[in-house]
């Protein structure tokens, strides 16, 4: 097991900076997740954290120890790739004992490794298969048998649940989660999906262009928003984003709700609602519109079912928002900036 | 009104994909027939006559003129040669052209230039770089002579086409030489279809350079190695131009392969029936190596 830590990470392509200047530190065993749009520079980090990619720039701590300039071989890592890239011509039991091979370890202690690992993964009916027999959750878990079995100090994977089909999927973060409690080894996690990010990581590192925008747990993330990209990429629908004399200010569509549904304790901001569309999808509502005082900037409120209140289409509705849950970002730099008076 | 009538049936030609089809496939089918088909036909038929430009008469004489090939050690001698030739000769071709594919899918300097050398033998016509060989293996101007004498390795000419064994391995080189570059592109196609992330595997998994060519670059290019040589020994069996123009299948017959002696037996010696006998004789060997490319490359698959 092994702190993993980046600093002033760069990587240039040409003239594409696909890195740019990156700092980041994992905890102990923890599960940190590599999270942005596709081209943000979170694959890349990942392989130049395991040695498939020269930075151009920077340093990277492995337990501590400076890898740079060192072969994947030498780092102790293990990775899962998005194809899980196994080795089609090997059996599965080749395949996880191929990085054992490599280190040159008895064929004895090679095979009872390879038995544990595939006890572990619950693949052990299949170590005389070959990799195009198997189904896409058990190519999976041979990928990570392989890269489990070196026990390695550091995991890395890049995108692993994306061929899997939407059913699979859950199952397999499910077994993700559980086989990462288990071994308690820190391992970084690069995906594009929120849900995946949300639902996996200890903290998320939500990247774009390059650069880390924020690096939280999935809560400070989703709740306090370092800036507006951060705010627009995560939660589905995005976070709602109006513009005010000098600054930005945004709330979420679960917290926008109508008046008399809402605790009336709390200190609240009314906005009156105009609703253009209403989009029943069975656990919730979302209602399109817009607030007429804010340039027709479009709006979305999301209530859940338990609110049955009868919301009609081209109507003003009254609705509002705890005042402790909106955001204040500055208008040129998109940062998070002190609450301001609204009105 | 015949002018839109005529203009209409023009339309409908030119849209009529049967029509297209025929229109479009008929200078091959043509050719084929012409410059294959028709020639290909005749060899069989004069194969079981004893034919000759002395006497053009068809008599049909059944397997005589086979038993009669069969029965001359010139030509048991070129059976014999045509194997060995293209066995050896593809052997070599294996190791370079998957060395060769290695180096050209690597990033250097002057790439282009490597690549544009190792495609020269291909795009030369064989019988012009046969005669540059013919040139280099000379019995008193070699080059290769004079280098070795340079050096002093040898105190006299090597006459690299006046001996038999010499003459041999000479012919097989060439051979080598001029199927090298194809071969070499076919392995680079299958080493660039390799999946990225295949090797990125490897190397996390930490194999060093020999265990990822032995374990897995080679198994993964099996297939795609196998098609280069077959498409070699294909090559290699039926080409005349090298061994006819650098030994003519000398010196006395001992790199006479089959190609060349039925041409010498049958166009310069005139027992037509005869040279058609040799022509046919590994028609079957051939069809059956097409056959196992043509399977081969369909059933590729790397994941």
């Amino acid at each position: 097991m092994a702190v993993v830590e980046v600093r002033g990470l760069s990587k240039h392509f040409g003239d594409v900076v696909a890195v740019d200047g990156v700092d980041l530190r994992s905890e102990e065993g923890e599960f940190l997740v590599l999270l942005g749009p596709s081209g943000c520079g979170k694959t890349t980090l990942l392989r130049m954290i395991a040695g498939l990619e020269q930075p151009t720039d920077g340093e990277i701590l492995l337990g501590d120890e400076n890898v740079i300039g060192l072969p994947p071989r030498a780092r102790r890592i293990a990775m899962v790739f998005q194809s899980y890239a196994l080795y089609p011509h090997m059996t599965v039991a080749n395949n996880i004992a191929f990085p054992l091979k490599s280190q040159g370890m008895e064929p004895g202690e090679r095979s009872t490794k390879v038995q544990w690992a595939a006890e572990l993964f619950g693949i052990e009916g299949l170590l005389q298969r070959r990799p195009r027999q198997l189904s896409g959750g058990e190519r999976q878990r041979v990928a990570l048998a392989r890269a489990l079995v070196r026990e390695p100090t550091v995991f890395l994977l890049d995108e692993p649940l994306s061929n899997l089909d939407a059913k699979l999927r859950a199952a397999a973060r499910d077994d993700l989660m559980e086989f990462q409690r288990r071994i308690g080894t820190t391992t970084i996690y690069v995906t594009h999906d929120q849900v995946e990010a949300m639902g996996m990581g200890d903290r998320i590192a939500v990247m774009d262009h390059g650069k880390v925008r924020q690096i939280g747990t999935p809560e400070e993330v989703y709740h306090h928003p370092a800036d507006v990209f951060v705010a627009t990429f995560l939660g589905s629908p995005p976070m709602n984003l109006l513009e005010a004399t000098g600054f930005l200010f945004g709330f979420r569509p679960e917290q926008f709700l109508p008046e008399g549904i809402a605790e009336v304790e709390s200190d609240r901001v009314p906005f009156t609602f105009h609703v253009n569309r209403v989009e029943y999808l069975g656990s919730e509502r979302y209602l399109y519109g817009h607030i007429r005082e804010y340039n027709e900037t479009k709006i979305i409120a999301m209530l859940p079912a338990t609110v049955t209140l009868p919301i009609r289409a081209d109507q003003d509705h009254k609705f509002s928002v705890a005042a402790d849950q909106i955001r204040y970002f500055d208008r040129e730099t998109g940062e998070k900036i002190p609450p301001r008076v609204l009105r | 009104m015949t002018s839109v009538a005529g203009a209409s049936r023009r339309r409908y030609l030119a849209d009529n994909p049967r029509f297209l089809a025929g229109l479009f496939m008929s200078p091959a089918v043509v050719y084929i027939l012409a410059l294959v088909g028709f020639p290909f036909v005749l060899a069989i038929i004069y194969s079981f006559t004893d034919i000759s430009t002395g006497n053009p008469d068809l008599d049909f004489v059944g397997w005589d003129t086979f038993a009669r090939v069969l029965e001359d050690p010139v030509f048991r001698q070129a059976l014999w040669n045509t194997f060995w030739f293209a066995i050896v000769a593809n052997l070599i071709v294996v190791v370079l052209a998957t060395a060769l594919a290695e180096v050209l899918t690597r990033d250097f300097k002057g790439k282009w230039l490597v690549r544009f050398l190792v495609l020269l033998p291909w795009v030369a016509p064989v019988s012009l770089a046969t005669i540059t060989w013919l040139w280099t293996l000379d019995s008193i101007f070699s080059p290769i002579d004079w280098g070795l004498r340079e050096l002093g390795l040898i105190t006299e000419n090597m006459y690299w086409l006046g001996r038999p064994e010499l003459a041999r391995l000479s012919v097989v080189v060439v051979q080598a030489w001029r199927v090298v570059p194809l071969a070499a592109v076919i392995v680079m196609a299958g080493l660039i279809a390799i999946p990225s992330e295949i090797n990125d595997a490897v190397s996390v998994d930490g194999a060093g350079t020999w265990r990822k060519m032995f374990q897995v670059t080679i198994p993964l290019l099996a297939p795609i190695i196998a098609v280069a040589v077959l498409f070699g020994v294909i090559l290699t069996i039926s080409d005349m131009s090298v061994v006819y123009v650098l030994t003519r299948g000398g010196p006395t017959n001992s790199t006479q392969v089959l190609s060349t002696w039925a041409f010498i037996k049958g166009i310069e010696g005139g027992a037509l029936g005869q040279g058609a006998a040799v022509a046919l004789f590994l028609l079957p060997v051939l069809v059956g190596i097409t056959a196992v490319v043509l399977r081969l490359a369909r059933r590729r698959e790397v994941l």
